[in-house]
C-alpha cells in the first residue's frame, strides 16, 4: 500500500493505528499529532454538513446531528473538492439509518436543505419582464412552452415539508399532518421555499418535462379539479422564474 | 385541448400579470449584500486534538443512539404511517399563493 | 537585502482573505486593504451571489485566487475536472495571482477537506513537480506554491522543506507563497528554528506572504503543538518573524487570513493595518 492509502485509511478509522513512519520531528513517534489530521477531516466535513443541512441540524439537535454526520462522512467522504456540493447522498443515508426511522420526514427535509443550497449556486438567468409576457399573450398560450429558471427546484413530499421548514426557520406553527410539495424560487440571490397548492406540483413537473401550458394545465386539473393556475403563474412571474416562452408546438 | 382550457389559461395569465406589483428591481450591487449559504472551502485547520476524529463511538454505527434533543421533540408531528393514509387527511390550504416561506 | 520586484500583479500592500460577510464593509471603505484573496473552490458554482460579488470586487481590487482543493501532492493523477474548473475561473477572472498548496487532499477520488502532509523524498519531488508543470500548462500562467503547516514529520524525508520548495521552483519555474505563520507553527511543532528556515528560504521566488492566527495545543510529551486555525489574531512572534522576513525579501504582498470565528470587519482591517505598518518602512526608503 502507498503511504497515502495508509494515511487516509487511518484518518477515517480510529481503530487503525497511525502509520508507523510518522514522527514528531525529533525522532520520536508522532503519537497524538496524527489526531490533528483526524480531527481536521472529521470536524471540517462535519461542520460542512451541519451548515449545509440547517433544518436537519435543528430537528436533530447538535449532538445527534454531529453523531450522524460522523458516520456519514466516514461512509461517504466528498467525491469532489467543492464543499458547496457535499452531501448529495445524505438524504438517502438518513432514509436508511435505523435510529431515525421514526422521523419519517427527515430524508425529505435533507432533500429540501440540499435543494436550497443547489438553488443558491445555480446559474443566473434573465427572467421575462411582465411587459414581454404581455406581448406574448396575443398568441395561443395553450401551445406555448415555458422555460423556467435554473435555480428553480421542486420537491414533492408525503410530509408537511414546507410547514416543517417554517417551524424551524420562521417560527411557524406546528405542522399539521399532510403532504406538501415545495417549490424553491430564487428571485434574486436568495432561494425561497414556497408551498405549492394542490395540483401545483403536477403542473410544474409537466412544465419542467417540456409540456405545453395547455397539457400541463390539463394534467394539473385532472389531478386537482380546483387547480388555480393564476396564483401559481403570479408566483412564477413575481419570483422571476419564467426565463423563456416559446409558442411553436 | 378543450377550448375552455385555452381561455382559462389566457385568463390566468392576464390575472397573474395584473397582480404584479410595479416595483423597480434592486440594482445588482445591492442584491450582492446579503447572506451567503454554507459549503465553503478554506485552508484552516480544525480544533487541534479534540476527540471528534478519534472517538470510536463516532465511527461505529451500531454503538450509536439518538438522544432526546432538537426541534423534532417539540414539533409534535404525529407519526404518519404511509403516503395513502396521509393523503386522506389532506386539508385545504389556509392561504393562497403567493405565501412566503 | 534583496530588493527586486517580483514579477507579480499583486501590489506590495496588505490583502485579506475575502469573506462574504465583509462585502458591504469592503465596498464602503476597504482601507488599508489593497487586494483580496479568494478560495477558488468557493467560486465554482454556476451563478448566484458568490459570482456576482466576485464580479464587483474584481472591478475594484486585484484578486488573488488561492486553490485549496487540487491535491498537488496526491499520489494519483490530478483531477481533470478540477483542473478544467480552475482554468475556467482564471480565464474568466484573469486574477493577479494564482496559488496552491504543497499538500494532498484527495485520494482514490475521496476529498478529505484538509491539507495533508507529504514526505520530502525524490519520488514526492518528481510527482509534485510534474503536477505543478501540468497545472501551469493548463492555466497558461506561473503559479505560487505555499509551504504547509506541519504537525508531524515523515521518517523517510531526506530533503529539508526549504530545499524541497527551492527545487520544485527550479524545475517548474513556479513561484512560492511563504506563509510566515506556517513557518512558525511548523518550527515550533517539529523543533526547528523559524529564523533559520526564513534565512534558507528562496525569498527571491516569493510572490506573496501569508499571515494567520494559530491555536495552541500540546503533544503527548506536553510540548506545545500549534494548530493553524486561522481563527484568532496573528501572534506577536509571527509579526516579529514577518518583519525579519520583509527585511530580507523587500516589500511583498502580505495577506491576513481569518477563516474560523471570522470577526467583524474592523478587527480584520486592524490586522491588515498592522501588516501595512510592517511594510511601511520598506516602501519609504529615501530615493
Amino acid at each position: 500500500m502507498s503511504t497515502q492509502t495508509d494515511f487516509r485509511m487511518a484518518l477515517l478509522d480510529p481503530d487503525r493505528p497511525a502509520p508507523p513512519n510518522l514522527q514528531d520531528g525529533r525522532g520520536g513517534a508522532a503519537g497524538r499529532r496524527f489526531a490533528v489530521y483526524r480531527n481536521n477531516v472529521a470536524v471540517s466535513l462535519g461542520e460542512a454538513l451541519e451548515t449545509g443541512f440547517p433544518t436537519v441540524a435543528k430537528l436533530l439537535g447538535e449532538q445527534n446531528f454531529r453523531g450522524i454526520a460522523a458516520l456519514f462522512l466516514r461512509a461517504t467522504p466528498p467525491q469532489s473538492p467543492l464543499m458547496m456540493t457535499y452531501g448529495s447522498g445524505f438524504a438517502d443515508f438518513l432514509a436508511g439509518f435505523a435510529p431515525v426511522q421514526h422521523l419519517g420526514y427527515l430524508a425529505d427535509v435533507a432533500r429540501l436543505d440540499y435543494a436550497m443550497r443547489l438553488s443558491y449556486h445555480a446559474a443566473d438567468a434573465q427572467a421575462l419582464a411582465p411587459e414581454a409576457l404581455q406581448t406574448l399573450m396575443s398568441g395561443d398560450l395553450s401551445v406555448a412552452r415555458l422555460t423556467l429558471a435554473p435555480a428553480l427546484r421542486l420537491i414533492r413530499s408525503d410530509w408537511p415539508l414546507h410547514a416543517i421548514w417554517r417551524f424551524n426557520h420562521d417560527d411557524g406553527p406546528a405542522p399539521a399532518p399532510r403532504a406538501e410539495a415545495v417549490l424553491i424560487t430564487r428571485p434574486e440571490f436568495d432561494p425561497v421555499p414556497w408551498v405549492l397548492p394542490p395540483g401545483g406540483a403536477v403542473f410544474i413537473t409537466a412544465i419542467l418535462n417540456g409540456a405545453t401550458l395547455g397539457d400541463a394545465f390539463e394534467a394539473a386539473s385532472t389531478d386537482t379539479p380546483e387547480f388555480d393556475l393564476s396564483a401559481l403563474l403570479a408566483l412564477l412571474i413575481q419570483d422571476q422564474c419564467i426565463t423563456g416562452m416559446e409558442s411553436q408546438t | 385541448m378543450k377550448p375552455t382550457n385555452k381561455a382559462l389559461i389566457a385568463t390566468a395569465f392576464a390575472t397573474a400579470l395584473i397582480s404584479m406589483p410595479h416595483t423597480a428591481a434592486a440594482a445588482e450591487k445591492e442584491k450582492c449584500y446579503g447572506v451567503s449559504m454554507a459549503g465553503e472551502n478554506d485552508c484552516a485547520a480544525g480544533p487541534g486534538t479534540t476527540c471528534a476524529g478519534t472517538s470510536k463511538v463516532n465511527y461505529q454505527g451500531n454503538a450509536w443512539t439518538l438522544v432526546d434533543a432538537g426541534t423534532c421533540t417539540t414539533m409534535m408531528l404525529p407519526a404518519m404511517e404511509n403516503g395513502e393514509a396521509r393523503m386522506g387527511s389532506l386539508e385545504p390550504l389556509e392561504r393562497d399563493l403567493p405565501m412566503n416561506g | 537585502m534583496l530588493d527586486r520586484a517580483f514579477p507579480n500583479d499583486l501590489p506590495a500592500l496588505p490583502g485579506v482573505g475575502y469573506k462574504p460577510q465583509h462585502y458591504a464593509s469592503i465596498i464602503a471603505d476597504p482601507a488599508p486593504v489593497g487586494w483580496l484573496e479568494i478560495h477558488a473552490e468557493n467560486y465554482m458554482g454556476d451563478g448566484g451571489r458568490p459570482l456576482a460579488q466576485l464580479r464587483h470586487l474584481a472591478e475594484r481590487f486585484p484578486i488573488s485566487v488561492h486553490g485549496v482543493g487540487l491535491s498537488i501532492g496526491g499520489d494519483g493523477r490530478l483531477d481533470a475536472d478540477h483542473l478544467a474548473r480552475l482554468k475556467h475561473l482564471c480565464d474568466w477572472l484573469n486574477p493577479a495571482s494564482f496559488s496552491e498548496h504543497l499538500a494532498w487532499s484527495t485520494h482514490d477520488s475521496a476529498f478529505l477537506n484538509d491539507l495533508l502532509p507529504l514526505p520530502y523524498t525524490d519520488a514526492t519531488l518528481t510527482r509534485v513537480a510534474d503536477h505543478v508543470d501540468e497545472l501551469q500548462a493548463v492555466l497558461g500562467r506561473r503559479i505560487l506554491l505555499e509551504n504547509p503547516s506541519s504537525y508531524l514529520a515523515f521518517a523517510e524525508s531526506h530533503w529539508s522543506e526549504t530545499d524541497f520548495l527551492r527545487e520544485v521552483a527550479r524545475r517548474t519555474g513556479c513561484g512560492l507563497l511563504l506563509d510566515v505563520n506556517n513557518v512558525f507553527v511548523s518550527a515550533t511543532n517539529l523543533g526547528l528554528d523559524a529564523r533559520a528556515y526564513i534565512a534558507d528560504f528562496p525569498l527571491d521566488q516569493v510572490g506573496e506572504i501569508h499571515l494567520g492566527g494559530h491555536d495552541e495545543d500540546h503533544d503527548d510529551q506536553g510540548r506545545p503543538l500549534l494548530i493553524d486555525s486561522h481563527g484568532a489574531e496573528i501572534a506577536d512572534p509571527v509579526w516579529t518573524l514577518l518583519g525579519e522576513t520583509l527585511a530580507l525579501s523587500g516589500p511583498r504582498p502580505v495577506l491576513v487570513e481569518w477563516d474560523n470565528d471570522v470577526p467583524d470587519w474592523p478587527v480584520l482591517a486592524a490586522e491588515a493595518s498592522r501588516a501595512a505598518r510592517a511594510l511601511d518602512p520598506l516602501t519609504k526608503v529615501p530615493a
